[in-house]
């Protein structure tokens, strides 16, 4: 039972469906799609979106002399300056506690709202409950807003928060406005679990409790995967509540603590690049395994 | 009460109606514990800030940030008519953001879209190249702009002035009226992945049979796009738009990093100078401002939902 549905292509709703490679491709209205223009798109498109990343991930292997020579050279880097890496360190951008900030504060706001949302998830979609439509108006209220539109409420709020507390407030803020998404698409996936699963085992004398974590769970684990994955992207991704809320420079994660050197070590570029392609390749990966299915949770608000 | 406590897993939706007011109570009772966390949660960190809010902007703040009693709309008025602000500019220019990066999204969207809704060899490659620009944060996306349209080594400058399109010496983003632009590419270009994925979710409920059907009688490609494809695609185009005008009327890094101009200058929109007000001014005028804003970006989707109806019945 458990490893059936997991495998069923409809394993949660409105997820983008892969097309059966080699399936029919000349009849109807997709008939004799251009091979070439395909090709040429194909190319394009890439190319487009990928461009800039590999601008960054160059850069990063670019000595500093390469990377401040006027003008740029088109050509790549001379060998690849791996030591980069490793010298961006104990460089003057000294990546270091930002990174420590952004991998707190991402993990911290993941398991805050896997801790918060499943149950709630969980709830919604097994029971109809007097409140009910007024709590999904309240989990839309929160889609629609975001840390940006209430940044100055949240530095006052949180003014006395400073230190390692600026992280604990940037957690729950982080946990709060992504919370929306993550239930909606995991009742989604709960509700797409026949009932008659779980009442066979509260028959059996398990509690709600019980049933959610050992039977229900491990049945919707892609929803719950796709919900940690978007909360764990959005929060190490946040700027805006960041850029207000910790004050002590030591404390910001990289979002905030990387643009600043822009100005002032502006010759230092490589280590900007390898700072950013830190910060973006991970999250890249992560989103990569999930981006099928996060359309369900990201418009199931508007729609309902 | 006690029945329910026993036996909670009653399928509530068809017996709800055969239940008493205490059963509904019970029912209310038995739902606490799985919300409550949720609840307080969005009331601590989203409602609470945003009424705090509200009450600040009508509170007197001294330069240290110290509360110092009522200011009636005086904040407002301030926020409004502050001395080196070009308001009306910024208020132009956030219209034009709005209406140019959703609008420009949304067109390259659909194509992209119905790009990637054909079958071909190497579609999950395009799709994970799209994908890139929204896991990327986009603090780190506008850095490297940044540096590809510095006038002396960024490499996107050079490949411009290779192609005429860019004077010797034109630091686009040293101007805050270029720079403006220049956010706005770069904003339509982290907009693209989310937008073109809900679009494509939409294509895919367009039934494969009755576009087969028009194709047998007869119709051409783009009378079928226009007659029954786009219809079917407009509860995707009004999501895609309105959780698009939302994001883009928010966004901050963008401009703050593309247009390092210090101050109040004619490249900002409205949310910029949220965060620049609450450096100068203090927590009551940019709240006020704040407000503003948010009653700002509430008007821009009124009037979308008017002018575009994507609610309407075809």
């Amino acid at each position: 039972m458990t490893t059936d549905i997991s495998d069923t292509p409809a394993a949660g709703p409105l997820t983008l469906t892969e097309p059966a490679p080699g399936g029919s491709r000349s009849t109807g209205p997709d008939r004799a799609p251009n091979r070439i223009g395909i090709v040429i798109g194909s190319i394009v498109i890439v190319a487009v979106f990928v461009a800039p990343y590999l601008l960054m991930l160059l850069g990063s292997l670019k000595t500093q002399q390469e990377i401040t020579s006027i003008p740029p050279p088109f050509g790549l880097p001379s060998g690849p300056h791996f030591e980069n890496y490793v010298n961006v360190w104990s460089s003057q951008v000294a990546p270091f506690n930002g990174l420590v900030a952004t991998v707190v504060i991402s993990v911290g706001a993941t398991v805050l709202v896997l801790l918060v949302a499943t149950p709630a998830a969980y709830y919604l979609a097994r029971f109809r409950f007097p409140g009910r439509l007024a709590f999904l108006f309240l989990v839309l209220i929160t889609q629609m807003l975001q840390p940006t539109v209430l940044a100055i409420g949240l530095f006052k709020e949180f003014l006395t928060w400073t230190g390692h507390m600026s992280w604990v407030a940037l957690i729950l803020v982080n946990g709060a406005f992504n919370l929306a998404f993550a239930i909606w698409i995991m009742q989604a996936f709960f509700a797409s679990v026949p009932k008659e699963v779980d009442e066979a085992a509260v028959v059996d004398g398990a509690g709600r409790f019980q049933v959610l974590f050992k039977i229900s769970l491990p049945l919707v684990w892609p929803g719950v995967v796709t919900a940690m994955v978007f909360v764990f992207v959005n929060s190490w991704n946040e700027y805006a509540a960041a850029s207000v809320m910790v004050q002590d420079n030591k404390l910001q994660p990289l979002t905030v603590s990387l643009p600043k050197f822009f100005g002032f070590y502006s010759q230092d570029w490589q280590y900007v690049f390898t700072v950013a392609t830190v910060a973006i390749v991970p999250v890249v990966v992560l989103f990569s395994f999930v981006e099928k299915r996060l359309i369900g949770g990201l418009t199931a608000g508007a729609v309902k | 009460m006690t029945t329910l406590s026993t036996s909670p897993i009653e399928p509530l939706p068809k017996t709800g109606r055969r239940r008493t007011s205490s059963g509904a109570l019970g029912r209310f009772a038995m739902a606490v514990p799985w919300l409550l966390p949720a609840v307080v949660l969005i009331a601590a960190v989203v409602l609470y800030p945003a009424g705090l809010m509200i009450y600040n902007a009508f509170r007197k703040f001294s330069k240290y940030g110290f509360e110092q009693g009522a200011a009636g709309w005086s904040n407002f008025h301030l926020a409004l008519t502050f001395p080196g602000v070009p308001m009306g500019r910024i208020i132009v220019n956030t219209i034009v953001w709005v209406v140019v990066v959703v609008a420009v999204t949304l067109l390259i969207s659909l194509g992209l879209a119905q790009f990637l809704n054909k079958t071909f060899r190497g579609r999950k490659i395009v799709r994970l190249a799209i994908v890139i620009p929204w896991a990327a944060s986009v603090v780190m996306t506008s850095s490297i702009f940044l540096n590809g349209l510095d006038p002396n080594y960024g490499l996107i400058a050079r490949m411009m002035r290779a192609l005429g399109l860019l004077g010797p010496t034109t630091a686009l983003t040293d101007n805050p009226d270029t720079a403006f632009w220049v956010a706005v590419v770069v904003a339509i270009f982290v907009s693209l992945p989310f937008t073109t994925y809900t679009l494509l979710a939409g294509l895919q409920t367009v039934p494969k049979d009755v576009l087969e059907a028009a194709h047998v009688d007869g119709a051409s490609r783009g009378q079928t796009y226009r007659q029954i494809v786009l219809p079917i695609l407009r509860p995707a185009v009004a999501v895609a738009a309105l959780i698009n005008i939302i994001n883009v009327f928010n966004s901050l890094p963008i401009l703050q990093i593309l247009n390092p101009t210090a101050g109040y200058n004619t490249g900002l929109t409205t949310t910029p100078l949220v965060f620049l007000y609450k450096t100068t001014l203090g927590p009551g005028v940019s709240s006020a401002l704040s407000v503003l804003n948010f009653a700002f970006c509430l008007v821009i989707i009124v009037i979308y939902l008017l002018l575009v109806r994507p609610t309407k019945e075809v």
